[in-house]
């Protein structure tokens, strides 16, 4: 055990937090479940690749450059300590990025990973369904081989973002004949396909934050799949993976939303203290947002050993969904009366950025696996008890 | 001994929620707050109609003269139904402390007649909210100034929109200026007023958050028998049913504590502000819960705007911290329980 960052690692740290200081936005993007904010968004994504600072991990040659899983926990600690814009094409550069990584042949890594770096493609998951939530291997939607091409037909939902988004990645039903886990291929398909329909769907917030994807005789390439044919549940497994894992959401979020918290109990501490659980819930933020950070590090490290992930990434999704509530409602409590105001009421504090955050808190517990779906894995993977 | 209601209490409040199924059906009332106003007048009229604006108003003045104990019935169905603001605070919250007022002051039957007929909407400002719920849309409004009670007619104050995420609250910071002329009580009178003002108001949205969790438990229940994954309603499962039976459990120990505060206040016993907020607290509990676990059993449908649950759980977001927030009222619990006077433990319960 030796916890001293290198010499290379605090420069790299000084060098993100400098070209953050000089460039992160002085006032906050519009959301980016907008339009408008879509775009504000991939433009800020497009100063953070030319600066190769968009996917630290990935390979010089992929856009990225090459670093560590150390100096990726220490570049995403500075990104978010600096309040940076969130990342928008999240799911294409941490759930299909690595997916495409581990998976994907040389020829499509060269062709879709620089410009996924970039945010020239913007990209959206369709996996749920209608009927397959929870219930993944429910799906129906089918990609029929048809000479080189796939043809799909069937309906997605659920997907973030995907009316503003340039391409998916989905999994579909390529051997009509079968069920369940099996007969599934990955499939990226984009959406400006012809037969392909996107009908918003609003969120809580009121916003176009989802959309429902209709497919209608949609012609992809066969080059466009994925791992083997009928291998797509064990390639959207890794992908799980990454979500529910270390990737998606980092630690340096949740710190950087804990230390918020505190600032904003310390601003509030006359009105805030006639409530000690607040007291206790501030420090037991701090604390779980800690050894969340503590937990990757831990994780790194044994990575970097050789280790892998495994059903413990549910653990992971359980902590990071339940301590971003916890944080949220926390605040809410400590606003009071003024919790419920919105950004365009003059008497809200912060642009009503702990409301928003707050919505958005709700849905944590419910994406990427609901955590009822991780402690079944948790307890019957990781722990050996009987299936009900 | 007998803490229960009587059957004309459960008859009216049967009443109540078969008229306000029928006329306040969750599509009615969204399309009710996209108005600018947020208000209706024809839902207004026909509740004015059932007579459920005249409940609190005395039978001198045209009304049915009902208690607190009714209320906590009533608030419950308004909950339920998601009714916005002004009607508890015109016809129970401001009724209240309306008919409180001495008859010196000469407009005092005007008002309780005009509640009792629906035809005025009375805003109820307290220093212990920082805005006014409906001040925008009142005809009169009901201010404190120091000790003083002031009745304010809507064209003598500004009003500063201040939307809420529930989109039924049309919250206002209230400009205005305190004259002899709309002054309506001051001193000792006037801090009684508002003492008794402030615990109306609390039980008001306590009952209305009971009722609220109870309707997203009544819609998580429902969506967990119809929805099936892994080939069976996901109501079948452990954990969605533990979800809901934790809300359920909630809502059936927060009840009591709702009526036997209603009780006090109706009775102005000496403890009362200890049963009042006890009681905002247990059923802010349980609405809190429900809309989580509700959310958390409707999977990603909850998170939308077509599925009516959303509004539900705004609202309990929004009331929850709405005449007094947890830390004043666990304060005013605080200070009861641990101080001198306290009388505590078995046989006390009822205060004898
Ligand atoms: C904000 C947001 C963004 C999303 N983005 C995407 C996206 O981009 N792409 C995409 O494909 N999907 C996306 N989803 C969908 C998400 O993956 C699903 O919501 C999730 O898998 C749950 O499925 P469901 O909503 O159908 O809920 P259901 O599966 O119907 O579950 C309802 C309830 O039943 C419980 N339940 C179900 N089965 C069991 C069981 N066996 N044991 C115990 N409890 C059970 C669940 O835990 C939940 O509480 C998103 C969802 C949200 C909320």
């Amino acid at each position: 055990m030796d916890l001293a960052y290198t010499p290379k690692q605090r420069a790299f740290r000084a060098e993100v937090r400098a070209w953050l200081a000089d460039n992160v936005p002085a006032k906050p993007l519009a959301s980016y479940d907008t339009q408008e904010g879509f775009e504000q968004h991939r433009e800020w994504e497009r100063r953070l690749f030319d600066h190769r600072l968009s996917m630290v991990m990935w390979p010089e040659a992929l856009g990225g450059r090459g670093c560590d899983l150390i100096e990726w926990l220490i570049f995403e600690e500075e990104y978010y300590a600096s309040g940076a814009p969130l990342r928008v094409n999240q799911n294409g550069q941490l759930l299909l990025g690595p997916t495409l990584m581990e998976f994907g042949t040389e020829a499509q890594k060269q062709r879709f990973l620089p410009r996924m770096a970039a945010s020239e493609d913007m990209w959206a998951q369709g996996w749920s369904e209608p009927n397959a939530g929870s219930d993944m291997a429910a799906i129906t939607s089918k990609a029929i081989r048809d000479g080189n091409e796939y043809v799909l037909n069937g309906q997605k939902t659920w997907s973030t973002r995907a009316i503003y988004a340039d391409w998916l990645f989905g999994l579909f039903r390529s051997d009509p004949a079968s069920s369940r886990h099996h007969g599934l291929s990955f499939v990226l398909v984009p959406l400006d396909a012809p037969g392909v329909t996107i009908r918003p769907i609003r969120a809580l917030n009121g916003k176009e934050a989802f959309a429902e994807i209709f497919f209608d005789d949609v012609r992809v390439p066969v080059e466009n799949r994925v791992g083997e044919e009928g291998q797509g549940w064990h390639v959207a497994m890794a992908t799980a993976g990454f979500e529910r894992g270390l990737l998606l959401r980092s630690p340096g979020r949740f710190q950087h939303t804990a230390r918020r918290l505190v600032a904003l109990y310390q601003a509030h501490r006359e009105a805030a203290g006639r409530d000690p659980t607040i007291r206790e819930a501030v420090c037991e933020s701090w604390m779980g947002a800690e050894a969340y950070s503590l937990a990757a590090y831990h994780t790194v490290g044994r990575l970097a050993k050789g280790a892998r992930i495994g059903d413990e990434a549910s653990t992971n999704k359980i902590v990071w969904s339940e301590l971003d509530l916890k944080m949220h409602e926390t605040a809410m409590r400590i606003l009071g009366a003024r919790g419920e105001l919105v950004a365009e009421a003059p008497d809200a504090e912060d642009g009503a950025s702990w409301l928003e955050g707050f919505l958005f808190a709700q849905a944590g517990p419910i994406y990427a696996g609901t955590n009822e779906i991780q402690r079944n894995i948790i307890a019957e993977r990781m722990l050996g008890l009987p299936k009900a | 001994m007998d803490f229960t209601f009587t059957e004309d209490q459960l008859a009216f409040r049967e009443a109540v929620s078969r008229f306000l199924m029928m006329e306040a059906a969750p599509e009615m009332l969204r399309e009710i707050w996209e108005t600018d106003v947020g208000r209706s007048p024809d839902l207004r009229h026909k509740i004015a109609e059932q007579g459920l604006t005249a409940l609190s108003v005395p039978a001198d003045n045209g009304g049915l003269g009902m208690d607190d104990i009714a209320w906590s019935l009533m608030t419950q169905e308004l909950g339920y139904y998601a009714i916005p603001d002004s009607l508890a605070d015109t016809a129970y919250v401001a009724c209240g402390l309306i008919s409180s007022l001495p008859e010196s002051v000469t407009r005092r039957a005007e008002w309780l007649e005009r509640i009792a007929d629906g035809s005025i909407r009375i805003a109820v400002g307290h220093a212990v909210n920082p805005l006014v719920a409906d001040a925008h849309a009142a005809d009169l409004l009901l201010l404190p100034h120091g000790d003083e009670v002031h009745a304010v007619p809507r064209s003598l104050v500004d009003v500063i929109a201040n939307p809420s995420i529930d989109l039924s609250r049309r919250l206002g910071r209230v400009v205005w200026e305190p004259t002899s002329a709309t002054r309506v009580a001051s001193g000792d009178a006037g801090r009684a007023l508002w003492a008794t003002t402030l615990e109306r108001g609390v039980l008001s949205v306590a009952g209305q958050l009971l009722g609220l969790a109870q309707r997203m438990l009544d819609l998580s229940v429902d969506y967990a028998a119809q929805r099936k994954q892994f080939g069976k309603p996901i109501g079948s499962f452990q954990a969605v049913k533990h979800h809901l039976a934790d809300v359920a459990t909630r809502i059936e120990f927060a009840k009591p504590v709702l009526y036997r505060a209603a009780h006090a206040v109706a009775h102005g016993e000496a403890d009362a502000a200890v049963h009042v907020s006890h009681a905002k607290l247990a059923c802010g509990e349980a609405a809190w819960l429900a809309a989580r676990h509700g959310i958390q059993a409707h999977g990603a449908m909850g998170y939308t705007w077509e599925v009516d649950l959303q509004m539900f759980m705004k609202r309990v977001w929004a009331l929850d911290a709405s005449w007094g927030d947890r830390g004043f009222h666990k304060t005013r619990v605080a200070g009861f329980v641990l101080g001198d006077a306290a009388r505590l433990g078995p046989g006390r319960t009822f205060g004898e």
